[in-house]
């Protein structure tokens, strides 16, 4: 392929947002109650959306017939490179806004440099996508301060839940190969400069909500490069299971 | 959780010039919380450009049992419709 490098670039910011989606479409009819049920799986839909226009753009530049399908639904664990922190299972729904509040800080970061992509069709996408991605920042931020303000109890929880991610952070700033060769040609974003902004914009958030920011340096990595935790196969033996069982089908 | 968040009421601008109208109700622990929640229930398909949302025990409303003192009165005052007035022609949006 003429364009290895751009294909893994895509696939590596389209398959984060086609995780955490799933991730989020797991609550549609179990969400907390029926408002808090449709704005998560609003969040959801953004990243589908999202998704879909990454995936149809590294189809073509495959250009080897397969189609956007294919690519989301068809690959092994190993040729996934989400970061392991959208995997992440719900658990409770301190963890999903949680999850969601990490995740979301640095997508939108990454939705604001990559409209000075030199790539248009990734700048075009970034143009549409930050303005769902401060929503949902917006959203699961505000969330946080609500539960970390909250009862003894939702801070109490929201606190865990933060503890539990923060190892998971330090990964969303590694960059593969193909992501220097893009950043290097002014294509790909340069994740390494984002990451002091980021934690700076945590800690405010965490200020705000009366929580303690994580003091730990350890860390957890490994999605990036393809390499999964135990919850990874679980999600795409649900993801791809209409595409395996009847292959080929369409809505 | 639920039973602990007061109702709101939800109004929605759908169109700049157009006014508010009450869209339905839900549930939210604070206002900020409403907004949102207005946003994602009510206007996911494009149904608005502003929103309004007040808790409802703000809202003081008629007593159905009222109706008769409070509007049967009008009913038989056919004058104050204004259809007893010639129009000029000049006159388009009446």
């Amino acid at each position: 392929m003429k364009d290895q490098d751009l294909y893994n670039y895509i696939l590596g910011i389209a398959d984060n947002s086609l995780i955490l989606g799933q991730r989020l479409g797991e609550l549609c009819g179990h969400g907390p109650n029926l408002e808090t049920d449709i704005a998560l799986t609003n969040i959801a839909l953004d990243l589908f959306g999202q998704t879909r226009s990454y995936y149809q753009y590294a189809a073509k530049i495959a250009g080897d017939g397969r189609t956007e399908d294919d690519i989301a639904m068809l690959r092994n664990e190993r040729d996934y490179k989400n970061v392991l922190l959208v995997e992440q299972p719900n658990t409770h729904f301190g963890h999903v806004i949680a999850r969601q509040f990490l995740f979301d800080v640095y997508h939108l970061q990454l939705m604001n440099a990559l409209q000075h992509s030199e790539d248009e069709m990734l700048v075009a996408i970034a143009r549409k996508g930050v303005k769902e991605v401060s929503y949902h920042k917006r959203f699961s931020g505000d969330w946080l301060k609500r539960l970390g303000d909250g009862t003894d109890e939702s801070k109490q929880k929201i606190q865990e839940a933060i503890d539990h991610f923060w190892p998971y952070t330090d990964e969303l700033f590694d960059m593969s190969d193909s992501d220097k060769k893009m950043a290097e040609q002014g294509i790909g974003v340069d994740l390494t400069a984002l990451k002091d902004e980021y934690y700076k914009q945590i800690s405010e958030v965490l200020e705000e909500a009366t929580l303690t920011i994580p003091d730990n340096p350890y860390s957890k990595r490994g999605g990036k490069q393809g390499i999964h935790t135990e919850h990874m196969g679980y999600i795409l033996t649900e993801l791809q299971y209409m595409q395996r069982t009847y292959p080929n089908m369409t809505w | 959780m639920k039973k602990d968040w007061p109702l709101w009421e939800v109004f929605v601008r759908s169109k700049n010039g157009l006014e508010h109208r009450h869209f339905g109700s839900l549930h939210a622990a604070d206002a900020e919380m409403a907004l949102e929640n207005a946003r994602d229930v009510y206007t996911r398909r494009n149904e608005g450009v502003s929103i309004w949302v007040v808790e409802s025990k703000y809202i003081t409303a008629s007593n159905p049992a009222d109706n008769g003192e409070f509007f049967e009165p009008a009913q038989d005052k056919i004058y104050r419709h204004p259809t007893f007035y010639d129009l000029p022609d000049e006159v388009k949006h009446m």
